[in-house]
């Protein structure tokens, strides 16, 4: 917690004592690259509404929960931990949403639980696919996404995999 | 693609909140789920200025420069079709640096120009590039070395050791991001050919 506190703003020193030092105009720099912000931030603007607007309309149907509950008896067989479910599904699709989740997990089996701590890894250490897919395409107009997604959502699964294997190893 | 995915999203949620009933949920989520999205623009809106403001100092003074060839060894191999000391370069790596970091937000900004950036250097505008992709696998892979949000969760929580899943995060990030490249570098193999001539 107190090494993030000081990451942001050595980087923001360093950032501008070097500008200095190579002796860059960093205000007026500075201020074109807030204009060139405010001009991209409107043009990605289209693309975020339309995300939120259909995965918002997609979780609230709640459709997963209900999915989570029908899949569940396949997953025991598995051996899967069925209460890691929920965020499994979540995390590769909205990164608030799957926050909750983290949170109602945590506080229903417990910080130092082993479904906790896996929750807890699998939160960490992947992102939200297909938000970042959407944005990141959608900003520059990119129709054909091709093979992105596969890979995109078959890593997020190894993620899910190797996250209960290295907390039974390490805890 | 992008096209289905949100058509999917929508057709399904819409459908089946029929199904089950609950059209009540659906009919306000719509309506604010729209207006959900001026707020969020709202955040990102400053941090994005106030990045690309920074960013812009970086690159006049030639930091971004030093920072892509220093660790272009590494991202060249992963990024073989961009030139080199192409800007793109410079733009990936602080995206990866800053995500590194735990700064999400402010690994954004780098990360929407480095896609325009490669946008440029794209032949079919319409398709994503192969860079595009190993960019975007790294991205959602998301390495990142201290989970800022996951350790405060915890904090509150009442953990005795909140950052006790550090380790085991970086692992696994690490494992599953390796992962993601292999697969990556297979799927280019097998598609290649489909795509030479589009």
């Amino acid at each position: 917690m107190y090494i993030a506190n000081i990451i942001l703003p050595l980087i923001v020193l360093f950032i501008v004592i070097y500008g200095i030092y190579k002796k860059v105009n960093v205000f007026d720099v500075f201020i074109e690259g807030v204009k060139e912000g405010l001009s991209m931030t409107l043009q990605i603007f289209p693309t975020i509404l339309a995300m939120i607007v259909s995965i918002n309309i997609f979780l609230k149907s709640n459709i997963l929960q209900d999915i989570t509950i029908y899949l569940k008896p396949l997953f025991d067989i598995l051996k899967f931990p069925s209460e890691i479910l929920p965020l499994a599904i979540l995390r590769p699709i909205s990164g608030s949403s799957s926050l909750i989740m983290l949170n109602n997990i945590l506080s229903t089996y417990g910080v130092d639980s082993y479904i906790g701590r896996v929750a807890s890894v699998i939160q960490g250490s992947t992102d939200t696919t297909i938000y970042i897919l959407g944005l990141y395409f959608g900003s520059i107009g990119i129709k054909k996404i091709r093979y992105s997604l596969l890979v995109g959502l078959l890593s997020d699964l190894s993620c899910i995999i190797i996250s209960l294997i290295v907390v039974s190893i390490l805890f | 693609m992008v096209n289905y995915i949100w058509a999917f999203f929508v057709i399904v949620g819409i459908l089946y909140s029929f199904l089950v009933g609950n059209t009540d949920i659906i009919n306000t989520e719509i309506i604010s789920s729209a207006s959900s999205s001026i707020n969020m623009i709202l955040t990102i809106l400053p941090i994005m200025c106030l990045w690309l403001g920074l960013m812009n100092i970086a690159k006049e003074s030639g930091m971004l420069d030093i920072m892509s060839k220093k660790i272009s060894p590494v991202i060249k191999i992963l990024f073989p079709e961009i030139p080199k000391n192409h800007e793109a370069l410079g733009l990936i790596s602080s995206n990866i640096i800053m995500n590194m970091l735990g700064l999400g937000n402010a690994a954004t900004p780098f990360g929407l120009k480095a896609m325009k950036s490669m946008q440029s250097l794209n032949k079919n505008k319409d398709a994503a590039s192969r860079s595009m992709i190993t960019f975007l696998v790294i991205n959602t892979a998301s390495v990142t070395i201290i989970p800022t949000t996951v350790i405060s969760f915890r904090l509150i929580n009442g953990a005795s050791n909140p950052a006790d899943i550090v380790l085991a995060s970086i692992i696994t990030t690490v494992l599953s991001c390796l992962f993601g490249l292999v697969l990556d570098r297979i799927c280019y193999l097998i598609w290649r050919r489909k795509y030479v001539y589009s």
